[in-house]
């Protein structure tokens, strides 16, 4: 149905000329579909190569942003950016899962999918945040961890859980906000924060909907039939209050007409953030791990 | 619910909860049940000398896959059980958990997929947890992690180590986010244990992947596993499908992982009690016998 309203709107913008006209037009054949969409079309929507990517985000949210890199370990993982910048007047410090537009992009940023190098290198940038009492904004948008042979010689896993328990810990407040993807452990390793933001058309789950095909009726193809079951749009997660806060989305095919989103989203972060200053570090840790600790635990 | 359990460690106890002995061998003519064939290097062996060493295979020392019970009958004097009964919830509503879940307690004969228990090695006391994979693979739904972030709350209020044996699939599917969310509780877990400044064995046996890899597995003080147990975060056909290439040889094992940093020692589950006794003495942990 994406690629079907994508075509439409081509369609209209070659038709229509008069930009007044264009515009409501535009409006109403999005809501017209907006209305219909079920969760694979939001799979479609978060993953579309159009849609904004965790840099766009960056750049539209963070006042000269400053990018960093490298673990100090072993490389720079061009799938995960990060650095400091400004959130209006506070200084914070931003991660991002970096994912292309164009193939060639892709194969830089592996396909957004981040080796231990990755995690460790957001894990620092972190912990400087947290030494020089900044703020932390997570931006995801991530298939997973990657899983390869590399990742997994140089301790995917212990990467992984690493960056859960340090994160869990850090005594500055933290809002994850997840823009696109957001899949497993991968997701989960730059997420456990004060507050979940998700954009209304990302996705978070406890793996790509191929993935959760192939591992529970061995058929990847049927990964459209996954989305129907695995409860991964951002209305269900923050049904069950996994998620804190939706922010309403124009239905956009570029980065221009996604500028709304951006406004309502940075305007969310501020109003959060402003909450989580309050905060003493004692409190926001304690918050924190407590959230996490009774998930689940209503057995 | 809490239940004894008495000294197990007599052969007799053992062979009874010994459930998953893998398939009778296509060449077995010989009178049933006395022989097996050894997973790892396909020798017949006899089934007495393979219980005599706890498990392993005398001609290749393969580790048999065990039970959680079986394990803490042959590592610990005595234990209580310390888990709650599980009750079954479905947590996103997944269509046809309920049947499965059914199915997975017949077949196993366990309730859930995790025992865990407060003991003594050597006199001295401890909280040891084990998951089980013949539940589900042992993979982590919320009753698992919730009993394992109990078990870590448990021990740290008492002042007491805890030992975990790991054995999982990974995440409980059928539970979507919520089984995901188990790996930063159960992470935070181990760290609110770790302020009380008390021992956190890991162990990891065959095999260990996923989200439990990902998560409190990774995090002990000291991180053991046995010889030849499979570790990893990604499937091994996931890698090979990303890659489109063949995986270099003994790839995620233990040995592989403990050459790369990621372990502190392999330990032969004939040592696993000596060597976990001496782990406890050296952080001064004192037997209660007179």
């Amino acid at each position: 149905m994406i690629r079907e309203l994508e075509e439409r709107l081509k369609e209209l913008e070659g038709k229509e000329k008069n930009l007044r006209l264009l515009r409501i037009k535009r409006r109403r054949i999005i809501s017209k579909y907006g209305s219909k969409l079920i969760p694979y079309d939001r799979v479609q929507l978060a993953r579309h190569e159009k849609r904004p990517k965790a840099k766009d985000f960056i750049e539209n949210i963070i006042v000269e942003p400053m990018f960093f890199h490298g673990d100090r370990l072993f490389a720079d993982d061009k799938s995960i950016i990060g650095g400091i910048g400004y959130l209006e007047d506070i200084p914070v410090t931003f991660i991002g899962t970096n994912k292309g537009r164009t193939l060639e992009e892709n194969v830089k940023y592996n396909f957004g999918m981040p080796k231990p190098e990755g995690y460790r290198k957001a894990l620092r940038l972190m912990k400087q945040a947290e030494k020089f009492n900044r703020p932390i904004i997570t931006f995801i948008d991530t298939p997973g961890a990657y899983p390869g042979v590399d990742a997994e010689e140089r301790g995917q896993g212990e990467a992984i859980a690493r960056n859960i328990l340090e994160m869990s810990r850090l005594e500055v407040p933290i809002i994850s906000v997840f823009t696109g993807e957001g899949g497993s452990g991968g997701a989960l390793a730059l997420s456990v924060a004060n507050r979940i933001i998700m954009m209304e058309n990302s996705i978070f789950s406890i793996l790509s909907p191929e993935g959760f095909a192939t591992i529970l009726w061995r058929d990847g193809s049927r990964y459209r039939e996954a989305t129907e079951v695995m409860k991964l749009t951002s209305r269900e997660l923050y049904d069950y209050n996994i998620v804190d806060r939706v922010i309403e989305e124009d239905i956009s095919f570029s980065l221009k007409d996604f500028e709304n989103n951006f406004l309502r989203l940075k305007r969310a972060i501020v109003e959060e953030l402003d909450g989580l200053m309050e905060k003493t570090s004692h409190e926001l840790v304690l918050e924190r791990q407590d959230k996490y600790r009774k998930i689940g635990g209503e057995l | 619910m809490e239940q004894k359990a008495k000294k197990g460690r007599s052969i007799i106890s053992i062979i009874k909860n010994l459930r998953r002995f893998r398939k009778p061998s296509i060449r077995a003519v010989v009178p049933e049940r006395l022989f097996e064939k050894c997973d790892g290097c396909g020798e017949l062996v006899s089934k007495s000398s393979v219980e005599k060493r706890l498990f392993t295979c005398p001609e290749c020392d393969y580790h048999f896959n065990i039970s959680a019970k079986a394990r803490m009958d042959m590592l610990l004097d005595e234990y209580t059980v310390i888990n709650r009964l599980p009750r079954f919830t479905n947590p996103i509503d997944f269509p046809g958990y309920k049947v499965k879940y059914r199915e997975n307690r017949k077949k196993s004969g366990l309730k859930e997929g995790i025992l865990g228990v407060e003991g003594y090695i050597e006199g001295i006391r401890l909280v040891a947890v084990s998951l089980d994979n013949s539940f589900f693979m042992g993979s982590m739904g919320s009753y698992i992690g919730e009993e394992v972030a109990r078990a870590f709350e448990y021990a740290g209020k008492r002042d007491l180590p805890i030992l975990v044996f790991s054995t999982s699939g990974g995440a409980r599917m059928q539970e979507g986010i919520f089984s995901l969310m188990q790996m930063a509780k159960t992470s935070i877990a181990v760290d609110r244990y770790g302020e009380t400044r008390n021992l956190y064995i890991s162990c990891m046996t065959h095999p260990t992947t996923g989200g439990v890899t990902a998560s409190f597995a990774s995090l002990g003080d000291v991180i053991l596993a046995e010889p030849g147990a499979l570790i990893g975060f990604a499937g091994a056909r996931v890698i090979k499908e990303t890659i489109k290439g063949e995986l270099p040889k003994g790839f995620q094992r233990a040995e592989f992982l403990r050459d790369r940093g990621f372990l502190d020692d392999i330990v032969h589950r004939e040592h696993m009690r000596d060597y976990i006794h001496r782990l406890l003495k050296l952080h001064g942990y004192r037997s209660c016998r007179i």
